[in-house]
């Protein structure tokens, strides 16, 4: 696939000599740091979107649809009146859009294993998670981009937040936070399995229920009582507990402890069994 | 930092093997600093199986080798702080641009903003390039994609490089661009391991040469003594029709000896090492109203080498494509 001639005329041939002086100037500059090793590889994921805009379809249209759809279609038979239902929900949906947009960390991961570029990352001696952080927190910016529609959309369509401008922000922050951990585990399962494809099925086999069975959607009293239990130590309906406490200025403080340490673990856990998969791989 | 040995890289047994299949069956090697070693040999014979593990890439089984004096397992950071590597496939990121390949590369290896661009444009320059500096890679030809992989590697310039089939596929004009890159760089002091299909462009480049068959090297020297060993060139010949074929065998088998059938109908070779006798050889067959298309006398190709050396031909393996499918499992 390389070497696929293209219809694009080939450019002028390289200048020997030329190339003997661009070998000569160069010495040898100190390596960069691990954080900076790291940004230069969020700055890769950035390119990519400024190359490929449609990518951020999935971040910016799916939220769109989950608000819509959910207010108007369950608002009235949930919670009795759609604008009731949105300031329930849209906190809620903030949680599962940009939770489900982790799944992609794993997708990209795995997509990028298939091209010869990770051969070089891999030879190059650098902080030796850098190319796998980096990404990651270049797609906090995808989250970023998820998080601001939706609350966007949720205020053109009459959600005010208690809590304001900081209270929005700080919400977002905290499901940025929690997306960060989470996002390891789906870059683990990228390493693991063949095909992107596989990556996106499993992902979301995994996510959508834990999603679904969570608060984000209904309120778990309405639930059979063993299910109830269940969906009140899911750490997704904690998440969204905190968040909509952050944003209406009534957070326990507790549910955020929980939350970042869920997602502590999550990275402690699943960042260095990523690294090591990365390694490896032959 | 670099060692007192006469060798850039000292391989001992070196084995790697996916599943049952050993692609890299006890290696040994020995390249000098300063030159262009070739390693030669048909897909699946375990040619990038050894480079990735001399670049860092892969944990041999057993085995060991140092690369510029570092232990490739025990000091594998310092091995990557003094090569660059070359992959079969382009290593380079198809879906940024040239220039930011270059730029992406040149910070990961320590320069600030503005030196990394500016040897980003210096390289782009140097390799013909700086046209197409700002379109995506995967819109580049074959030709410009080998060469800003090269560009790529000498970002900062490596003592060692890693070269894993850097013409396969490319038309001949490219392969030439990409050949006096590496005398290049070569006259510039870097040593290369250059992995290759092609008896060709090991004799065109290297001082010496591994030939590899499944896994092992089965004959090594310069390349004029590997080709001493095979046996000669062979005049090839093409007819504008193929029933004339028994007749033109009948006349080079006179003239010339041992003839070979190939598998196109209207294509035959005989081996000769003399362009007189092959041009006598010629005009015999015109002589004979066999009426010829085309003709050239070629070195003994790859096949012919194989052959000689190991009594099989050169095929791809069927166990090619089970290493391949087991390095992607290990993962």
């Amino acid at each position: 696939m390389s070497a696929t001639p293209t219809t694009h005329a080939d450019s002028t041939p390289a200048d020997e000599a030329a190339v003997r002086r661009a070998l000569s100037s160069s010495a040898r500059p100190p390596l960069p740091s691990p954080l900076s090793a790291t940004l230069t590889f969020g700055w890769r994921g950035m390119l990519k979107v400024k190359h490929v805009p449609e990518q951020l379809l999935d971040v910016t249209i799916t939220p769109v649809m989950f608000v819509l759809m959910f207010t108007y279609l369950f608002g009235g038979a949930i919670a009795g009146s759609t604008g009731e239902y949105l300031d329930y929900i849209l906190p809620g949906i903030l949680v599962m859009s940009v939770l489900f947009t982790t799944v992609y960390s794993g997708v990209a991961l795995n997509t990028d294993l298939t091209k010869g570029v990770v051969d070089r990352f891999r030879s190059l001696p650098i902080w030796r998670p850098a190319p796998l952080v980096g990404s990651v927190v270049g797609d906090s910016v995808r989250y970023l981009v998820a998080g601001t529609v939706i609350v966007v959309l949720g205020v053109i369509l009459g959600y005010r937040p208690g809590a304001g401008v900081p209270g929005v922000l700080a919400a977002l922050a905290l499901v940025i936070v929690f997306a960060f951990g989470l996002s390891w585990v789906f870059t683990t399962i990228g390493l693991l399995l063949r095909s992107p494809n596989a990556v996106m099925n499993a992902g979301f086999m995994g996510i959508f229920p834990l999603t679904f069975l969570s608060n984000v959607f209904v309120d778990p009293e309405t639930l059979p009582s063993a299910l109830e239990a269940f969906v009140n130590v899911n750490p997704i309906s904690i998440l969204a507990t905190a968040s909509r406490g952050l944003m209406e200025g009534n957070v326990d403080a507790g549910d955020i402890g929980i939350v970042l340490g869920t997602a502590a673990v999550l990275t402690a856990v699943f960042a260095p069994l990523t690294t090591r998969l990365y390694r490896s791989r032959a | 930092m670099t060692t007192q040995s006469p060798f850039a890289i000292e391989a001992t047994g070196l084995v790697k093997a996916f599943g049952t299949v050993r692609a890299v069956d006890g290696v040994d090697l020995a390249v000098r600093s300063g030159s262009v070693y070739g390693v030669l040999g048909p897909n699946g014979a375990g040619k990038t199986t050894a480079i990735r593990m001399l670049a860092t890439l892969l944990i041999p089984d057993s085995g060991s080798a140092r690369v510029l004096g570092y232990d490739i397992v025990r000091e594998a950071d310092k091995v990557r702080s003094v090569v660059s590597l070359t992959g079969q496939l382009a290593s380079v990121d198809e879906d940024l641009t040239g220039q930011e390949n270059l730029v992406l590369i040149a910070r990961l290896l320590g320069l600030k903003r503005a030196q990394a661009n500016a040897r980003a444009a210096e390289l782009l320059e140097a390799f013909g390039l700086a046209d197409a500096a700002g379109r995506l890679v995967k819109k580049f030809s074959g030709g410009m994609r080998r060469r800003l992989d090269v560009a790529a590697s000498i970002v900062v310039t490596p003592q060692l490089m890693f070269l894993d089939e850097p013409t396969t596929g490319l038309d001949p004009r490219s392969r030439n661009q990409v050949w006096d890159i590496i005398r290049a760089l070569v006259d510039g002091g870097t040593t290369i391991l250059l992995c290759t299909q092609y008896l060709d462009e090991a004799d065109q480049l290297a001082d010496g040469i591994a030939v590899i068959d499944r896994g092992k090297v089965i004959a090594e020297g310069t390349p004029a003594q590997l080709k001493a060993s095979v046996g000669r060139g062979a005049l090839h010949v093409r007819l504008l029709d193929s029933d004339q074929r028994p007749e033109a065998e009948r006349v080079l088998a006179h003239e010339l000896g041992t003839v070979h059938l190939e598998a196109d109908p209207a294509a035959l070779s005989a081996s000769c090492a003399d362009a007189d006798r092959a041009a006598e050889a010629v005009a015999a067959l015109s002589r004979s109203d066999v009426r010829v298309a085309g003709f050239s006398l070629g070195q003994p190709s790859l096949d012919e080498v194989f052959l000689a050396l190991t009594g099989h031909p050169a095929e791809e393996y069927a166990d090619a494509a089970a290493i391949a499918d087991q390095e992607e499992q290990a993962a």
